[in-house]
């Protein structure tokens, strides 16, 4: 699925990265605990999160990830973008909350 | 061989949480200049990160130094901590100390050092109360 459909489907407004929209995400992960994502082996790529701190963007970077959406409408700050567009990664938020969204993008065939 | 060894070494601010895993972030870019398999970039990436949380979390800093060579690469973090009691009980899944202010930043679950374990081929934890702990860890390369 590419970053645009996310978007579409979240009806999700893009805070950083508007180039990165033709990416291809193949899978998603879904949780404020940050040890979580890390213990996961498999290529997320995609990770939505209530939870807004710059370690939420290390963490995301070090699973070499390709977006963040942020949920429940929280935008990050300055720092947090400016740590993404160093890491390359699109920075999104929608308003839905984390089990809504996931759930949509799951339906449409994100695994 | 000695001469076909890259070093890294990075000193780890204590204070502040914000900065924590700048030098993950900066041990990751170095590996992907050398063209390390991303795999192994990702579990490198990820102990060392989940290591440099533990120092500021726990040690108020501390200093990490990574090797590179051919055949593996090797991570030790080192900090001037309290020291961990029983690493055994560290070690579960599970088992933390952090505080609710860590908590709530997404850390302080307990899987830290088992994440660490997870992503490395060999890990040893040397800890003494009082004095601090280092922590080595290997990833080979040669698969």
């Amino acid at each position: 699925m590419k970053l645009q459909e996310v978007k579409e489907i979240l009806d999700a407004k893009v805070l950083s990265g508007d180039d990165l929209l033709e990416r291809e995400v193949l899978s998603a992960c879904g949780s404020d605990l940050m040890s979580d994502v890390l213990a996961f082996v498999k290529d997320q790529a995609l990770l939505m999160t209530g939870l807004v701190n710059a370690q939420v963007v290390r963490t995301a970077e070090m699973m070499d990830m390709k977006a963040i959406v942020f949920v429940r409408g929280k935008e990050p700050g300055e720092e947090i973008l400016e740590l993404a567009a160093e890491a390359h990664m699109a920075i999104l938020t929608t308003d839905y909350p984390l089990y809504k969204a996931c759930g949509l993008l799951y339906s449409a065939g994100l695994r | 061989m000695a001469d076909n060894v890259f070093r890294l070494h990075y000193d780890i601010d204590g204070e502040d949480f914000s900065v924590a895993g700048e030098a993950s972030s900066k041990i990751k870019k170095t590996l992907k200049q050398l063209g390390v398999d991303p795999q192994i970039m990702r579990k490198v990436a990820v102990a060392t990160y989940e290591g440099e949380i533990n120092m500021v979390i726990h040690a108020n800093g501390g200093t990490i130094d990574v090797e590179i060579s051919p055949e593996n690469i090797v991570m030790i973090l080192k900090d001037n901590g309290p020291g961990i009691p029983d690493i055994n009980l560290a070690m579960q899944e599970g088992y933390s100390t952090a505080t609710e202010q860590v908590r709530e930043l997404g850390f302080g679950a307990g899987m830290g050092l088992p994440n660490m374990k997870k992503y490395t081929d060999e890990m040893t934890v040397d800890s003494r109360l009082g004095e601090g702990t280092t922590i080595t860890m290997i990833v080979r390369t040669n698969l």
